[in-house]
């Protein structure tokens, strides 16, 4: 697999500039096309776009450790796996950096209206972003571990193509919040189930190979889990989604989303 | 025994509805002279509850405020059209007497303005002329309730007899409202009646607001934001003498549906 796609976050522009999008009974009444105004004090304009560029920032990290999570797993490459554990380190840091700019944005400025919801929305968004970060190091760390037990191909493969689906969901959903398209994210949040569906039939040949013969069950283990954390990847990649609906619209996504993981209620016999 | 129910939380069910509409304006249109201050103004206010109005400098909150008292009769070349009714009734009836009509609908400035009076008289003052009071004891009754009421009271109670205008800022303006208060209105207007005060006095007389809501229709206009957000329950946004959009204040501070108010209270107005 190649490394983590750069997602257009990289070459992320001012933040006002966000598209009108579609539809939507209470999107603000603003002529097409035209960009938003910005703020009268010039400071806090620029504290918002200090923001966003940290979220871009974090974002790509968290797509790029990710996609070196899979790859470390699929090459048994410890020392990327290594890189992996010691970036995380860094979404952490820029966690907490972008969580005292919204407190401090917070006290000093009050902010109302889409300003709040932009503040709110930086705050959640840089939760999933953290948690995404901890599952590529988790994933790492399980790279780590079965790093010189030889790999079952089919399983892998398997692995890799969720793997590959949960990053261009990811890098979708921050192309999404970049461009303040909350109809993207709503495409992203009803992608996730084929996401669920990939674990689904990842789970039962995992079983499968388990049952088949006992000396595979601790690598099948650690592939179970590294295939639960991509799902849950998934999973937090529908939450930015969510988030990016409410940024944009004010209102949150009212459908039922398309749930499709049944791992848990399913249980395994011989026969 | 314990009284278990909590009218705060069940106003929010009926806040809007027809029924608990206090004061109606439909149509309103304000002229000073040739210049059209007011146009096409439609608003139903709550009853027991505070609607804020926002908007920037010469929008024309106030000119619709004082609308409403008919502060406006006042300046010569004011001419207001369309129809306002509290509780039905046209408060622009000729046959209306506006000076019972004031004691119906009070008001409290942006400046505290006690009469050059004692305490005792500032609150006295109206429920004496429009002879609410039977006897001594009664006025007497009347000023400490109201006094009450403004939460001035402890304050000031042993020392009645002193000037009014030696009070603090913010002690004389919960004077001010307390003598709004005296003559049993049905509506408070207030225009700013904080932006002269501290934070501590502000936060006293907003906690009043918060008190006083439960018996009156309050209409507050306001140039802060937050004490939009903090005191009322529904917000009308003004702009360039147009009522731009009006709704339950948590929608208008969360999500606006106007570009307008948006920009404004984001602080994006050019």
């Amino acid at each position: 697999m190649t490394t983590a796609k750069k997602s257009l976050l990289a070459g992320f522009m001012p933040w006002f500039g966000g598209q009108p999008s579609t539809g939507g009974t209470t999107e603000i009444a603003r002529p097409k096309g035209e960009p938003m105004n910005e703020h009268i004090v010039k400071s806090y304009e620029e504290e918002f776009a200090l923001l966003d560029r940290k979220i871009a920032q974090m974002g790509g990290l968290a797509e790029h450790i990710l996609g070196q999570s899979f790859d470390a797993l699929e090459r048994r490459d410890p020392q990327l796996a290594e890189q992996v554990v010691k970036a995380d380190k860094q979404i952490d840091q820029l966690e907490r950096d972008i969580e005292e700019q919204v407190i401090s944005m917070i006290a000093r400025r009050q902010p109302l209206a889409n300003d709040l919801r932009h503040v709110m929305a930086a705050l959640r968004i840089t939760g999933d972003l953290e948690r995404i970060g901890d599952l590529a190091k988790n994933i790492a760390k399980r790279a780590l571990a079965i790093a010189h037990e030889s790999h079952p191909k089919p399983l892998m493969t398997g692995l890799r193509h969720m793997g590959e689906l949960a990053l261009s969901q990811l890098k979708d959903v921050l192309d999404a919040y970049a461009a303040r398209n909350a109809d993207r994210a709503l495409s992203v949040w009803r992608e996730d189930e084929n996401i669920d569906s990939m674990y689904n039939s990842l789970f039962r040949e995992l079983l499968t190979y388990m049952m088949e013969d006992p000396r595979n069950i601790g690598l099948s283990t650690h592939l179970l889990f590294g295939a639960k954390n991509i799902e849950r990847v998934g999973d937090h990649t529908t939450n930015i989604a969510e988030t990016i609906h409410f940024l944009v619209k004010g209102t949150n996504i009212t459908d039922d989303r398309p749930k499709s993981d049944e791992t848990s209620s399913t249980l395994f016999s011989k026969d | 025994m314990l009284n278990v129910t909590t009218p705060e939380l069940e106003r929010p069910a009926h806040i809007g509805s027809a029924s608990d509409t206090k004061v109606v304006a439909k149509d309103v249109n304000v002229y000073y002279g040739e210049k059209h201050a007011l146009h096409n103004v439609s608003v139903n206010i709550p009853d027991r509850g505070v609607m804020a109005f926002i908007g920037p400098s010469g929008c024309g909150k106030s000119t619709f405020l004082r609308c409403i008292n008919r502060m406006n009769d006042t300046i010569p070349i004011c001419r207001v059209t369309g129809k306002i009714t509290i509780d039905g009734e046209d408060i622009y009836d000729p046959s209306l007497d506006v000076v019972q009509l004031r004691a119906r609908v009070g008001m409290v400035f942006q400046k505290p303005n006690p009469f050059p009076k004692s305490i005792y008289e500032n609150v006295a003052y109206g429920p004496r002329i429009h002879g609410l009071a039977g006897s001594k004891a009664e006025l007497d009754q009347i000023v400490q309730s109201s006094l009450e009421r403004a939460a001035l009271w402890k304050e000031v109670k042993d020392r009645l007899n002193d000037p009014g205008t030696g009070l603090s800022g913010g002690q004389q303006q919960r004077l001010c409202i307390a003598r709004a208060v005296a003559v049993s209105p049905e509506v408070i207007l207030m225009d700013e009646p904080c932006s002269a005060l501290d934070p501590i006095a502000t936060a006293k007389v907003e906690e009043l607001i918060d008190e006083l809501k439960k018996n009156f229709c309050i209409i507050i206009v306001t140039h802060s934001m937050q004490q939009a957000a903090r005191v009322s329950q529904r917000t009308a946004f003004f702009h360039l003498g147009v009522l731009v959009e009006e709704g339950a204040t948590n929608d208008i501070f969360t999500n606006p549906t106007d570009q307008r108010t948006q920009d404004y209270i984001t602080g994006r107005f050019g």
